[in-house]
C-alpha cells in the first residue's frame, strides 16, 4: 500500500499554512514531520485525517479501495478523547467500535496491558493521571487495526518507560506493513524519513 | 460477570451506531443532570406561571398547553449546547469524523440518545404538569401526544444549531437565537393540537398530523444540514 500527498496545501483563517507539500509513503514506512512551533505539523496531520479541507492538492491511496483515507487512518491528536464519566474499557471499547473497519483488533484488556494500564482498567477515566490518560489514548490504536497512524506529538506526558513501550509498538506496526506518521519535537526512534516543515 | 461484560463489548463491536447509543446514554445517566435537570427547569417554569398570572383557574386551563409547551422547548433548549461541543473539547468528534459510519447516521444516533435522555421525560412528565396548570383531563392525552410527537423535531433543529456553534466557547445563547425562529411551526402546531378538546372546535388530527410532518421532514434534513455544519465548523 501506499499513501501520497501532492502539492498540498492548506489555508487556515486566509493564511496559508503550507503549500506545494508532496510526499509518499509506502507500507512498513515511517515519515516524521517536524519543524518550529506554528509551522503546520498538526494542521498537516488533521489534514490527512480529513478533518480540514485541503485548499489544493490531493491525498490519495493506492490500491484504492473502497475506504477513504480517513477510514484507513487512526488520527492521535492532542486531545486524548476520553470520557471521564466512562471506565477506561468501556472507552476503548467505544473507540474499537466506532474506528473498526473489519480488520479487528485486540480486545481492550490487552491492548491496556500493552500500555500497562491493566490494573485501571475498571476505574472511570477522569481518575486517571495525565500520562495515563495519554496511554489509554494510545490503546486505541491497538483495539482497531487501521494501517495508517497519524500521531501528532505521541510521547506527550509518557514517561520514559512507556515511550520505550511506545517505541516498540510503533516498530511492530511498521514490521507488519503498518504506515506512520508522527509529529513531534523529540527524537522518536523511528527509522523513517523526515518532512521538516518551514516557513511557509 | 467478567463474561457477560465480554460478550457486550463484543456485540458492541458490531456496530459504531449502537456502540455510540449506549455510550450516550451511559454518559448521561452517569453524569446525571441532563434528563433529571431538564425536567426540574420543565417544573419550575410551569410552577412560576401561576404566580405570574394570577390564581385564575379557568385562565390557567385555556393557557396551559401553550405553557407547556414553551416549557418543554426551553427545557429542551437546556442541554442541546453540549450535543456535540462536549465531543469536540475532548476530542471525540475527531474519531466520530473518521469512522467508517456516516457522519448524518452518527448525528442522528446522538439525537436519539440525547432525546431519550431530554425530551422522554419532558413527556412524560407532562400530563402531571398538566394538573398543575389545572388543565381538563380530556386535554392531558393531547398534551402528552403533541409533546410525544414534536419534540423530537425540536431535538433535531436543534441539533443543527449545535452543530453550528460546536467550536464556540458560549454557544448556549447563539443556538437559542438561532433555533427558537425554526421552532415557530412545531409550536404553532404543537399547541393547535395540544390545545384541541375532544368536541372543541378545531379536531386534534389535523394539527396533529402537520406536527408529524414536521418532525419526519426534521428526521430526514436535519442530520444531513447538521452534518454538513459539523464538518466544516469543527476545523
Amino acid at each position: 500500500m501506499r499513501l501520497s500527498a501532492s502539492r498540498l496545501s492548506v489555508e487556515r483563517g486566509g493564511r496559508i499554512v503550507f503549500a506545494d507539500l508532496s510526499f509518499a509513503i509506502e507500507s512498513g514506512e515511517s515519515l516524521v514531520v517536524t519543524g518550529r512551533n506554528g509551522a503546520g505539523k498538526s494542521t498537516l496531520l488533521r489534514a490527512l485525517a480529513g478533518l480540514l479541507p485541503l485548499a489544493a492538492g490531493e491525498i490519495s491511496c493506492a490500491p484504492a479501495g473502497e475506504e477513504t483515507v480517513p477510514e484507513m487512518a487512526h488520527y492521535l491528536g492532542h486531545a486524548d478523547a476520553l470520557k471521564g464519566a466512562l471506565t477506561v474499557t468501556e472507552n476503548l471499547d467505544f473507540f474499537a467500535a466506532i474506528l473498526g473497519s473489519g480488520r479487528g483488533g485486540l480486545p481492550a484488556q490487552e491492548a491496556l496491558a500493552a500500555f500497562g494500564l491493566a490494573h485501571v482498567a475498571a476505574l472511570p477515566a477522569a481518575y486517571l493521571s495525565a500520562g495515563q490518560k495519554r496511554r489509554a489514548a494510545l490503546a486505541k490504536l491497538l483495539v482497531a487495526s487501521r494501517p495508517v497512524w497519524l500521531l501528532d506529538e505521541p510521547s506527550t506526558a509518557l514517561d520514559a518507560d512507556s515511550q520505550i513501550v511506545m517505541a516498540k509498538i510503533m516498530a511492530a506496526h511498521l514490521a507488519g506493513g503498518g504506515m506512520i506518521v508522527a509529529a513531534t519535537h523529540i527524537r522518536l526512534d523511528l527509522a523513517g524519513r523526515e518532512l521538516r516543515l518551514g516557513r511557509a | 460477570m467478567k463474561q457477560t461484560t465480554h460478550a457486550k463489548s463484543k456485540s458492541a463491536g458490531a456496530s459504531p451506531l449502537h456502540a455510540l447509543f449506549t455510550r450516550e446514554l451511559r454518559i448521561g445517566h452517569r453524569i446525571g443532570g441532563g434528563a433529571s435537570l431538564g425536567v426540574v427547569f420543565f417544573l419550575i417554569l410551569v410552577t412560576l406561571t401561576p404566580f405570574a398570572v394570577g390564581p385564575d383557574l379557568a385562565l390557567l386551563a385555556r393557557i396551559a398547553p401553550a405553557m407547556l409547551w414553551i416549557s418543554g422547548l426551553l427545557a429542551t433548549l437546556l442541554g442541546l449546547d453540549r450535543l456535540f461541543q462536549a465531543d469536540h473539547e475532548d476530542g471525540s468528534l475527531d474519531l466520530l469524523l473518521t469512522s467508517a459510519a456516516p457522519l448524518e447516521l452518527i448525528v442522528l444516533t446522538k439525537c436519539a440518545a440525547h432525546w431519550i435522555l431530554t425530551g422522554l421525560p419532558l413527556v412524560i412528565a407532562a400530563p402531571f404538569f398538566g394538573l398543575m396548570l389545572a388543565l381538563p383531563a380530556n386535554q392531558l392525552w393531547s398534551v402528552t401526544l403533541s409533546l410525544l410527537a414534536g419534540t423530537p423535531a425540536l431535538t433535531l433543529i436543534g441539533a443543527i444549531g449545535a452543530a453550528l456553534t460546536v467550536s464556540l466557547r458560549r454557544g448556549g445563547l447563539l443556538l437559542a437565537i438561532l433555533i427558537l425562529p425554526l421552532c415557530v411551526p412545531v409550536l404553532i402546531f404543537g399547541v393547535a393540537a395540544a390545545g384541541a378538546a375532544p368536541g372543541a372546535m378545531i379536531p386534534f388530527a389535523t394539527p396533529f398530523l402537520i406536527l408529524c410532518a414536521l418532525t419526519l421532514m426534521a428526521l430526514a434534513g436535519a442530520p444531513i444540514a447538521a452534518a454538513a455544519a459539523l464538518r466544516h465548523m469543527s476545523e
